[in-house]
């Protein structure tokens, strides 16, 4: 096997996982909120918009994993053209710095998901408490923000 | 996903908003008459309005929507068998009362909806003698109530031998339930269920052996202890329970049967209450549940209690806790 382009390899596979996991957390999360949200405007069509907005929050970590691997992918060069051999050590340092994204992104969307779903428990009983009931899965976004802040420095810096 | 609730919890949250609360029960206690309460629960959208405005078409109708609303959102409903087992052994006891004694009546009029086998497979199976088409132990208990029945003319132990086979159907499946609400009803039904034998058959001056008979068995209650005391009265039944965890329930019995009656109720209301703020798992289906026959059963009481034309004071301290 020719190991000459295991910089590249490791730079791709940062990139993949970025948008891999963080996809997959997203799509946990929006899919258990969208069935909370069906359960509620099943009752209460008038709690659509409401309710959509809540769904939507564990969305997020997906597009922060998209455009880590975005611009991971243009920064080596794989995107674009451009791209020549790397050396493994910075190949890995793109990796790690695609990780934060990647797992964090996986786990807050998941968590952020469970959050709506008790977010839009409490609008369906309370619809004028919306914006409390919101305030509760955002806080979660925090962590997701935190970890794309650092993988796009990380990213920027190499 | 059959064990994911999500999509039924947020809807069952919407439906809470129309259990009647302690408010709504008190405007039903203020009505001068049962058809007044009547036309305020119609208003609430209770009933069915193509029936006639009935106590017991009411009561029936909303079971019915609560059975026919869980049914919608849960695939799999042995999951709520517990609820409704002790339905089925009922129905079972009027199939075989009625096959033994030729009666002919209208079956609505002794079979309640909500268990989980068709009232008209066990009327079948108790006149054609062959129990063979209901689950093993129900088929067990039929045939020997049957045989009961029919050498003996007793219907009381008719009774007691479908009763303590419901009550231990309702108890084992209970136990076997993964959710923690469930668990905790069977095992408070299961309880209560012998402690209300006891005190009936201490009153009554039962047997030892018919006590004995008639007690489920259940681990949290000693039934030999229980069965004791029950053969020496009301008082060391209450003495009983206050050496076990059920304490409390001593001093309700002490009260009058009434008290411990809606003690045990309010028990079961307490336990499902942190149900309101879960949002997963099928817990807050089965609060919900319990609150509906909760509801039933006192809108029941009321009604009743407006129809003999009872004072709104001896009504009102039968009430239960509402769940809302």
């Amino acid at each position: 096997m020719d190991m000459s382009n295991l910089g590249l390899l490791l730079a791709l596979l940062g990139a993949v996982s970025a948008a891999l996991f963080a996809g997959i957390g997203s799509a946990y999360g929006v899919g258990l909120a969208g069935r909370a949200g069906a359960g509620a405007i099943t009752e209460n069509p008038d709690l659509f918009s409401k309710v959509l907005i809540l769904q939507l929050l564990p969305g997020t970590q997906g597009i922060y994993g998209l455009l880590v691997a975005f611009v991971t992918l243009v920064q080596t060069g794989l995107l674009g053209g451009g791209a020549e051999t790397m050396d493994t050590a910075t190949g890995l340092m793109y990796f790690v710095a695609c990780l934060p994204i990647a797992i964090v992104g996986l786990i807050s969307a998941i968590y952020q998901g469970q959050t709506s779903v008790a977010a839009i428990n409490v609008v369906t009983k309370k619809p004028d408490q919306f914006g409390k009931a919101m305030l509760f899965p955002a806080m979660v976004e925090t962590y997701a923000i935190l970890a794309l802040l650092i993988s796009i420095l990380a990213v920027f810096s190499l | 996903m059959s064990k994911d609730y999500t999509y039924a919890v947020a809807r069952i949250r919407a439906k809470e908003m129309s259990l009647l609360g302690n408010a709504a029960i008190e405007q039903l206690l203020a009505a001068r008459s049962c058809d007044e309460a009547l036309r305020i629960l119609a208003d609430r959208g209770w009933g069915n309005p193509d029936e006639d405005l009935t106590a017991d078409n009411m009561l029936a109708a909303e079971t019915k929507k609560t059975w026919s609303l869980i049914g919608e959102m849960v695939k799999d409903m042995s999951v709520f068998d517990v609820f409704r087992i002790t339905d089925d052994y009922h129905n079972l006891k009027a199939a075989v009362k009625l096959a033994c004694t030729g009666t002919k009546v209208d079956a609505s009029r002794v079979f309640v909806d909500g268990g989980t086998i068709d009232p008209e497979k066990m009327r079948l199976a108790a006149e054609q003698k062959d129990f063979s088409a209901l689950p093993e132990e129900m088929r067990k208990a039929g045939e020997e109530a049957r045989e009961t029945l029919l050498h003996t003319g007793d219907g009381q132990l008719c009774d007691i031998i479908l009763d303590r086979a419901g009550l231990t159907a309702m108890y084992q499946a209970g136990k076997k339930a993964e959710n923690e609400v469930i668990r905790e009803y069977a095992v408070l039904t299961a309880v209560a269920a012998d402690i209300k034998i006891a005190v009936r058959c201490g009153r009554l001056g039962k047997s030892l052996d018919f006590i004995e008979r008639a007690l489920a068995p259940v681990e949290e209650l000693d039934l030999a202890a229980l069965s004791r005391a029950a053969l020496a009265g009301v008082d060391s039944v209450a003495e009983y329970l206050t050496n076990t965890d059920y304490a409390p329930a001593a001093a309700a019995l002490k009260e009058s049967f009434t008290a411990f009656e809606r003690w045990c109720d309010n028990l079961i209301i307490e336990h499902i209450k942190p149900q309101k703020v879960n949002p997963f798992t099928v817990g807050p289906l089965a609060a919900y549940i319990l609150a509906r026959k909760n509801e039933i059963k006192c809108v029941r009481m009321v009604l009743s209690g407006k129809q003999s034309g009872l004072p709104d004071e001896i009504i009102r301290e039968r009430l239960r806790e509402m769940y809302v």
